[in-house]
C-alpha cells in the first residue's frame, strides 16, 4: 500500500522546549493509524504541524507526493487533509447545516453552494445530527458538537482526516457510537489519522499504532505488538493510570 | 447556480425594488426638493450602513474608518470633474475603481490585524488619509476644492443636475442592497460568515480567509466611493474635514448594529429610522447639539442588550420572517 | 552652531512633552494590559482633565498646580463609575465589544460637552519662571509637566509593584483564576484598575492644559497620540508607554523645526499602522506579544 502521508524527521521547539522531535512516520492508504501518549507528548502539536497551522522548525510534511510542509490551513484542506480539534470549533451562531455547508464547500472538491448544501445534509445525517439540521451550533450538547466536529470534516470529503480527541468528553453509548462511526468511515475508503487518549478504542480501531512521549516517537507497530514494548510500557507506568489501562487492553 | 427564476422568486429582491421605486417615485410628485434632500440623505446613510454590514456583519470586522472610501471617491471624482473636465459618470466611475484599489492593497496589510487592532488601525487609515489630504496640494490642501456652476452644464444645470444626481445615488443604495442580498446567499458571504464565527476554524476548514477579507475589503469600498463622489459633486464643494469626518463612520456603525448586523435589511432598516430621527433632532431646539449623546446611548444599549439589534430581535420572535427577507 | 543648539533645544522640549503624551498612554496602556480592555472614553477623560483644571482654576481660584490631586481623584471615580457602566459586562467578550462600549460612552460624553461648551478654544494662562540656555528658553510649564510626570510615573511604579493593592492589580492581570483562588476581590481590583488608568488621563489632561490651549474635540487627537505611543511602546506595558510617549515627543522635537506640523500627523499615523502589522508587541516587544482577537 502507498503511503498516503509522510512525515519526516518533524521538530517544532517553543523557546526551550522541544515539543516535537524528529518525528518520522507514514500514514498507508486505507488505514487508521493511531497516535497515543502521555498528556504533553506533542500528538496536537504535531496535528497543528501537519495541517499548517504552525510551521516546523525542521522536516517535512508530504501528503500524496505533494510538499505541503508550512502551507497555510486553508490551501491544506484543499488539498484534501481534514482536521478535527479536541477542544471543539463550532461555528456557533451558524446552524448544524450551515457548518457543514462550509465543510462540503471550501473543502476538496470545492463544490457550488447547492451541491454543498446536500453533501453536507447527508454528512450530517452519518454522524447522526439528522434531526438538529436547523439548530444553531452553540444550542449542541458536548457530544453534539463532537459530532459537528466530524460532520464538518467529512462534508469536506477528505482523503486524509485527522481526529483529534474525538471520543473524549463523551459517555459510553456515545463513544460506541462514534466507533461505529469512524469504521464506516474508513470502510467508506477514507484514511485516518487518530490521537485518541482511550486505550480500548484506540486499540480496538487502529491497524497500527504511533507512541509519542515528549516529543519523540518511542514506538511504531501494530497495537498487540506496541502494548508489548517494555520501552512504551515504561514510559506510560510513570502515569500510572494509564499503565493500568494499557494491561487492561491486553487482557 | 443563480438563475434568473430563483432570483425572481426571492421576496427580497421585490422588496428592494418597491424601496428603490418609492425613494425615486415620492419626491418626484410635484418636484418636492424638500423631501428628495430628506431621502437623499438617507439614501447615502444607507448606502454606508450597507455596505459597512460587508466587513462589520459578514465577516465581523469592525471597520471604524469607513468614511475614508467615501471621503476619497468625493475627492477623486471632484478633482477629475474639475481639474480633467471628465464628465461625472466616468469621474465618479472612476474613482470608484480607484479608492477599490487602494482598499484592496490597503487591506492586504491591515487585514492581517485581528478584531479591536483592526479597528484601531482603520481609525488609523482615516487619519492617515485625511492628514495626507489636508496637506496635499494639487487636491487643494486644507481649504479644499470649490466647484463651479458651469460643470453642472453638461448635467442640464444645477437644478436638473440634482435630480439626476439624486436618481443616481438612489440607484447606487439600491445597488448596494443587492449586493448586500447576494453576497449573503453566495459561497463568498458564507465563508464571511465562517470568519466571522471562528477565523482559525474556517480556515483549518479551507475557507481562504486572507483573500476573502481583503476582497470584502475591497467590495465595501466601491459603492460608497461612488456616493461619495457623487454627493460630493453635488455639494460642489469637498474639504478634509468632511471627506473624512469620523462621525459619519461612527453613524454607520451604530445604525448597522441598530438595525441588525450581519442580516441584509437590517442596516438598511437602521440607517432610515436613524437619519430620520436625526432629521427631526436637529430641527429640534432642544436637542440640535445632541446628535452625537444619542448616537452614543444608542449604541451602547445596543452592545450592552442587543448586540443583534432590531432585525436580529425580529427574527427571534419570528423565525419565518427570517426566511422571507433573508 | 545655532542651528545645533536650536534642534538640542527642540529635542529637549520635544522630551518634556512627550512625557506628557507618555503619561495619558500609561492610562490606557494599564487598562489593556489588565483586563484586554481598549479604552475609547479616554479622550474624554483627557478633555475631562483639562475642563477640571480650567473650572477648578477660573471659578474656584485654585492654584493651577494644585488641581493635580483632586483631578486625579475625581478621575478614578468616574473611571470606576465607568467601568460598571460600560466595561464590566463585557470583560468576558472579544476586546472589540468593550472597544464599541467605550465608544460608545465616548460619544455621548463627547457630545454632552459640544453642547455644553460648544466648540470654543479655552485657555488655561500659566505663568511660570523657564530655564534659559542661550537664546532659548524652555518655558517653565513643560518643566514642571515633565517633572510631575515622572513624579507620577514613579508613584505608580511604588503602587503596583511595593503595595499590596497595587501586588493584587497585578496578580489579577496576570492571571485572574489564580488571583480570585487566591482571594482577590477580581472584580474590584479590575474596577480599580480601570478608574486608575483614567485617572491617568484626567490628569494628563490637566497637564497638557497647562501646555497648550484646548477645546472639547481636542482630546480626540489626543486620545490618537495616546494610542501611537501606546502602540510603539507596546499595549499592556506602561513602561513602554512612557518610553514611547518620550520618543514620540522626541520625534517632533527633531522635526518641528524642518517638517510643517500637518506631515508629522501623517507620519504618526502611518508609524501606528506599520508597527500594529509588523510589530503587535511594540517596538520594545519586552514583553509577550497579546493577541486582540
Amino acid at each position: 500500500m502507498t503511503a498516503l502521508l509522510v512525515i519526516d524527521n518533524l521538530s517544532k521547539r517553543f523557546g526551550g522546549l522541544a515539543a516535537v522531535q524528529d518525528v518520522s512516520f507514514e500514514v498507508k492508504e486505507c488505514e487508521i493509524l493511531g497516535l497515543i501518549g502521555p498528556n504533553g507528548a506533542g500528538k496536537s502539536t504535531l496535528f497543528n504541524l501537519i495541517n499548517g497551522v504552525l510551521k516546523p522548525d525542521t522536516g517535512r510534511v508530504v501528503f500524496r507526493g505533494a510538499d505541503i510542509t508550512g502551507l497555510a490551513p486553508y490551501l491544506v484542506a484543499h488539498s484534501g487533509l481534514a482536521r478535527t480539534h479536541q477542544i471543539v470549533q463550532p461555528l456557533g451562531a451558524m446552524t448544524v447545516r450551515d457548518n457543514c455547508t462550509v465543510g462540503a464547500c471550501f473543502g476538496r472538491e470545492n463544490l457550488p453552494l447547492s451541491q454543498a448544501r446536500q453533501v453536507a445534509e447527508q454528512a450530517a445525517v452519518f454522524v447522526g445530527l439528522g434531526d438538529r439540521l436547523d439548530m444553531p451550533a452553540s444550542q449542541l450538547t458536548v457530544a453534539g458538537k463532537k459530532r459537528l466536529e466530524l460532520a464538518r470534516v467529512l462534508a469536506a470529503q477528505p482523503t486524509l482526516l485527522l481526529l483529534d480527541e474525538v471520543l473524549a468528553g463523551l459517555n459510553p453509548t456515545e463513544i460506541e457510537r462514534m466507533i461505529e462511526v469512524i469504521r464506516n468511515i474508513c470502510e467508506s475508503g477514507m484514511t485516518i489519522l487518530m490521537i485518541e487518549h482511550l486505550m480500548q478504542a484506540i486499540m480496538t480501531l487502529s491497524h497500527r499504532i504511533v507512541v509519542l512521549n515528549t516529543g519523540q516517537k518511542l514506538a511504531e507497530g501494530p497495537p498487540s505488538k506496541v502494548a508489548n514494548d517494555p520501552v512504551v510500557i515504561e514510559a506510560y507506568l510513570g502515569d500510572p493510570d494509564l499503565a493500568a489501562e494499557f494491561v487492561g487492553a491486553l487482557a | 447556480m443563480l438563475d434568473a427564476g430563483t432570483i425572481l422568486r426571492r421576496p427580497f429582491f421585490w422588496i428592494v425594488a418597491a424601496i428603490i421605486a418609492a425613494f425615486a417615485i415620492t419626491p418626484s410628485i410635484g418636484q418636492n426638493v424638500e423631501l428628495r434632500e430628506d431621502l437623499l440623505l438617507a439614501a447615502v446613510y444607507i448606502t454606508l450602513a450597507s455596505n459597512l454590514n460587508l466587513i462589520l456583519g459578514y465577516a465581523g470586522y469592525v471597520n471604524f474608518g469607513s468614511i475614508v472610501f467615501f471621503g476619497l471617491g468625493g475627492y477623486f471624482t471632484v478633482y477629475f470633474v474639475s481639474v480633467l473636465r471628465w464628465n461625472l459618470v466616468a469621474a465618479s466611475l472612476v474613482g470608484g475603481i480607484a479608492v477599490s484599489v487602494l482598499a484592496f492593497v490597503f487591506g492586504l496589510g491591515i487585514l492581517r490585524l485581528r478584531g479591536a487592532y483592526f479597528a484601531l488601525a482603520t481609525i488609523g487609515v482615516n487619519e492617515a488619509v485625511q492628514a495626507f489630504v489636508t496637506n496635499f496640494g494639487p487636491w487643494g490642501g486644507g481649504t479644499g476644492i470649490y466647484l463651479s456652476t458651469e460643470l453642472f452644464m453638461p448635467l442640464g444645470g444645477p437644478a436638473k443636475a440634482l435630480w439626476i444626481i439624486y436618481y443616481a445615488l438612489v440607484g447606487i443604495m439600491g445597488l448596494s442592497l443587492y449586493l448586500s442580498f447576494f453576497i449573503k446567499i453566495s459561497k463568498f458571504g458564507l465563508g464571511l460568515l465562517a470568519i466571522s464565527g471562528n477565523e482559525d476554524a474556517a480556515a483549518i476548514l479551507g475557507v481562504p480567509t486572507p483573500r476573502y477579507k481583503a476582497m470584502v475589503y475591497c467590495i465595501s469600498a466601491f459603492l460608497p466611493a461612488i456616493a461619495g463622489g457623487l454627493y460630493f459633486f453635488k455639494s460642489a464643494f469637498i474639504q478634509p474635514s468632511d471627506a473624512f469626518d469620523l462621525n459619519l463612520s461612527t453613524e454607520a456603525i451604530v445604525t448597522a448594529m441598530l438595525g441588525g448586523q450581519g442580516t441584509v435589511i437590517g442596516p438598511a432598516l437602521g440607517a432610515y429610522l436613524y437619519e430620520e430621527l436625526r432629521g427631526w433632532l436637529l430641527t429640534s431646539d432642544t436637542f440640535a447639539n445632541f446628535q452625537l449623546v444619542i448616537s452614543g446611548a444608542l449604541l451602547l444599549v445596543i452592545v450592552l442588550f442587543a448586540p443583534g439589534g432590531l432585525m436580529g430581535w425580529l427574527y427571534r420572535q419570528w423565525p419565518t420572517l427570517k426566511k422571507v427577507l433573508e | 552652531m545655532t542651528t545645533m543648539i536650536g534642534l538640542f533645544a527642540s529635542l529637549v522640549d520635544g522630551l518634556l512633552v512627550g512625557s506628557v503624551y507618555g503619561l495619558a498612554a500609561m492610562g490606557i496602556s494599564l487598562i489593556w494590559g489588565v483586563m484586554d480592555v481598549i479604552n475609547l472614553t479616554h479622550g474624554a477623560m483627557i478633555v475631562a482633565g483639562m475642563f477640571s483644571l480650567y473650572l477648578l482654576v477660573d471659578t474656584l481660584g485654585v492654584p493651577v498646580y494644585l488641581t493635580l490631586p483632586p483631578i486625579f481623584i475625581g478621575g478614578l471615580i468616574v473611571g470606576i463609575a465607568l467601568y460598571w457602566i460600560a466595561v464590566h459586562h463585557m470583560i468576558g467578550q472579544p476586546p472589540l465589544m468593550s472597544l464599541l462600549s467605550t465608544f460608545a460612552v465616548n460619544l455621548v460624553l463627547i457630545g454632552l460637552g459640544t453642547a455644553k461648551w460648544g466648540t470654543v478654544l479655552f485657555n488655561v494662562p500659566v505663568s511660570l519662571p523657564g530655564a534659559s540656555i542661550g537664546r532659548y528658553t524652555f518655558p517653565g510649564t513643560h518643566i514642571a509637566a515633565a517633572l510631575l510626570t515622572a513624579a507620577i510615573a514613579f508613584l505608580l511604579y511604588l503602587f503596583l509593584f511595593h503595595t499590596r493593592p497595587g501586588k493584587a492589580v497585578r496578580a489579577v492581570s496576570g492571571n485572574r483564576e489564580a488571583a480570585e483562588l487566591v482571594g482577590i476581590p477580581t472584580t474590584r481590583m479590575l474596577a480599580f484598575a480601570f478608574g486608575l488608568g483614567v485617572a491617568l488621563a484626567c490628569v494628563s489632561g490637566m497637564l497638557i492644559g497647562t501646555l497648550f490651549p484646548f477645546t472639547v474635540l481636542s482630546g480626540d487627537a489626543y486620545q490618537l497620540k495616546s494610542f501611537v505611543v501606546t502602540v510603539l511602546g507596546g499595549l499592556g506595558n506602561p513602561a513602554g508607554a512612557l518610553i514611547g510617549g518620550i520618543a514620540i515627543g522626541l520625534f517632533e522635537g527633531l522635526t518641528a523645526p524642518f517638517i510643517p506640523v500637518n506631515w508629522t500627523l501623517v507620519f504618526e499615523f502611518v508609524l501606528f499602522v506599520v508597527v500594529l502589522i509588523a510589530f503587535p508587541g511594540g517596538l520594545l516587544s519586552l514583553r509577550l506579544p497579546r493577541r486582540a482577537g
